[in-house]
This record gives structure tokens, C-alpha cells and sequence, in this order.
């Protein structure tokens, strides 16, 4: 079994609301350390037999019309295992 | 006219929309998220909520529903599609409208009256009103913040896409204070306040949303071509409403 994994993160100039409210209990608890915080999402997807190119390919398909949304995230995929 | 209302897993505001249907004298039809078709209507409206619980991102997965794929042609040939808040969402995931909706800038949900100000009158919604109309209607969110890049919103303004405008504080940190865009034909708007919750005086802060449901009559038919010689109707059509 191989394991495909895609992450998507807000896009850089999109406001993360969520990263900023993180990063502000972090304040709050003491990680005064903590330039900026940005929240995203990570995607396990298990492969069944077909763990060829074109099965991976499939993958990168559905991250770019279901997993992520390109006007507002950017994705990157990797596999493991 | 018969209008359409879609309920998705986890709408919310169907009834009310269907209801406001009724009230501004057409006829309401139910349809079903799983629909293979959009049964003869001859408008359809995308209702509030929280379809299939917001997950991964609002309306993400409501654009991939069965019924989708009729309305996404249908209105690419034409036929007035409304989508309200969650309704808004799916249209921006449908790529039917461009940007996206994202959380609140202040992360809170957001639930109140809402001035606005009706920018474009000659899409297949709004010819009931007149150009810079003030009205209020019920604004309920937590992510209703719409982004797009410079060009686009640049493009949306040099068109008169903006079809309705935040007034007063913006409510949740819209870009250039957008509550509603449309299409290029303007057969399609999607619009973040709930104009079916203020269709009476007695449930709402006002009947300012009325006109939503009126104007689409008005046009007589499902061709935006009609709308915009729609306008000389528009004034007695709305008086007959009200």
C-alpha cells in the first residue's frame, strides 16, 4: 500500500483567520517566539493495488477540484511508504 | 414562473426561500440534491445553510451533487440562478462566479440587519430595484468574507458586477465591502445577506428582499436578453408586489 499525502495551505496573500487566531493563544500562553501562523490541511489518501503513476496522477487530479480550491489555496503532493 | 429551490444535506433556509417564492406570486418547486434534473423550472435558487456540514470548505462538496451538473449548464446557457450565502459558496466552488468566500476576518459569526446598496439593477434578480437603492436585509455568517485577486475585482468593478455593497462597517471583511457579484450575462448572483428572511414586516427588518423573488417575473422568461428592456416594468410590477 502506498500512502499519497496532500497538504494544502492558504495562499500567501489570502487572510488565514484561523492561523492568526492559533498564533494569538500562542501569545497569550507565552510562545512570545511565534512570528506568524498559517493553518492548512493534510490529506492521508491510502492507494489500493494500483499504485502506479497514473494512479497518483488521479490523486493530483482530485486535489485540484475537491481538496483544494485554487482561487484561494495552493496544494502539494508527496508520497510515503 | 416556477422557480426551483434546491435542498442539499444540511440547507437550511429552503422554506423560507420557498416560502418568499410564494409571497412574491410565483410558484415554488422542491428539488432534491440527488435530482438527475431541474424539472422544467424556469429559475432556480441556491439556499442557506451549512450543505454537507461545511465540510472541507463551504460548498465544496455540494458542487459535485448530482443536481449540479443540470444547473451548471443550464445556467451557463442562461437560466437565473440565485445562490444565498451557503448558496453563494457553491456558486463560487462551481466556478460559476469567480472568487471565493473565506472566514470572517474577525472570526465570529455574524447575525444582524444589514444595510445595502443595490449596485447593479439589470441582472435577472435585481430589476425590481432601482440603481443605488438602500435596503436592509438579514446578514447570518461565519464565512462570509469574499476574496478574489486585484484583476478579478478590478474586472467585477470595470463591468458593474458588484451587484450589492456592505454600507456602514464592513460585517466580515469583504473585499472592497462586496455582499453580491454576478455573471457577465447577469443570469447568475450570488449574494452573501438573506433577502428571503426580509420579504414581510412581520418576520423581517423590513420587505426589502421581496424584490429578489419579484424580478425574475418580471423578465417573463429565462433569457437575461429580456432583462434589461425588462426595466420599464419594473416599477409597476413591484407596486403590484408589495
Amino acid at each position: 500500500m502506498a500512502r499519497v499525502v496532500v497538504d494544502v495551505m492558504p495562499k500567501p496573500e489570502i487572510l488565514d483567520p484561523q492561523g492568526k487566531a492559533v498564533h494569538s493563544a500562542l501569545n497569550r500562553l507565552g510562545f512570545t517566539g511565534v512570528a506568524s501562523v498559517r493553518q492548512g490541511k493534510r490529506f492521508e489518501i491510502e492507494l489500493g493495488d494500483d499504485t502506479s503513476e497514473d494512479a497518483v496522477a488521479e490523486i493530483e487530479r482530485a486535489a485540484s477540484t475537491l481538496l483544494s480550491n485554487p482561487v484561494i489555496e495552493d496544494y502539494a503532493i508527496h508520497l510515503e511508504g | 414562473m416556477r422557480i426551483g429551490v434546491i435542498t442539499f444535506p444540511g440547507s437550511l433556509d429552503e422554506r423560507d426561500a420557498a416560502r418568499a417564492v410564494r409571497l412574491a406570486g410565483n410558484e415554488s418547486v422542491t428539488l432534491w440534491h440527488g435530482d438527475a434534473d431541474l424539472h422544467g423550472v424556469d429559475a432556480v435558487v441556491l439556499p442557506g445553510g451549512f450543505s454537507y456540514g461545511d465540510y472541507l470548505r463551504c460548498g465544496a462538496i455540494a458542487r459535485f451533487a448530482p443536481v449540479m451538473e443540470p444547473l451548471v449548464d443550464a445556467a451557463r446557457g442562461g437560466l437565473p440562478v440565485l445562490g444565498i450565502c451557503n448558496g453563494f459558496q457553491i456558486l463560487c466552488e462551481s466556478h460559476l462566479l469567480p472568487g471565493a468566500l473565506i472566514r470572517n476576518d474577525h472570526r465570529k459569526f455574524i447575525c444582524r440587519d444589514q444595510r445595502l446598496r443595490i449596485e447593479r439593477t439589470t441582472t435577472a434578480w435585481t430589476t425590481g430595484y432601482d440603481d443605488g437603492q438602500e435596503v436592509v436585509i438579514p446578514l447570518k455568517n461565519g464565512e462570509g468574507g469574499y476574496v478574489a485577486d486585484e484583476r478579478t475585482l478590478d474586472e467585477l468593478e470595470g463591468e458593474g458586477r458588484v451587484v450589492a455593497r456592505y454600507l456602514g462597517d464592513n460585517p466580515n471583511g469583504s473585499y472592497r465591502d462586496i455582499a453580491g457579484i454576478s455573471n457577465a450575462r447577469g443570469n447568475v448572483v450570488g449574494l452573501m445577506p438573506h433577502p428571503e428572511h426580509a420579504v414581510e414586516t412581520l418576520t423581517g427588518p423590513s420587505s426589502d428582499g421581496l424584490a429578489f423573488f419579484t424580478s425574475p417575473v418580471i423578465t417573463g422568461s429565462s433569457h437575461t436578453e429580456s432583462v434589461k428592456s425588462a426595466g420599464d416594468h419594473r416599477q409597476a410590477s413591484v407596486g403590484a408586489a408589495s
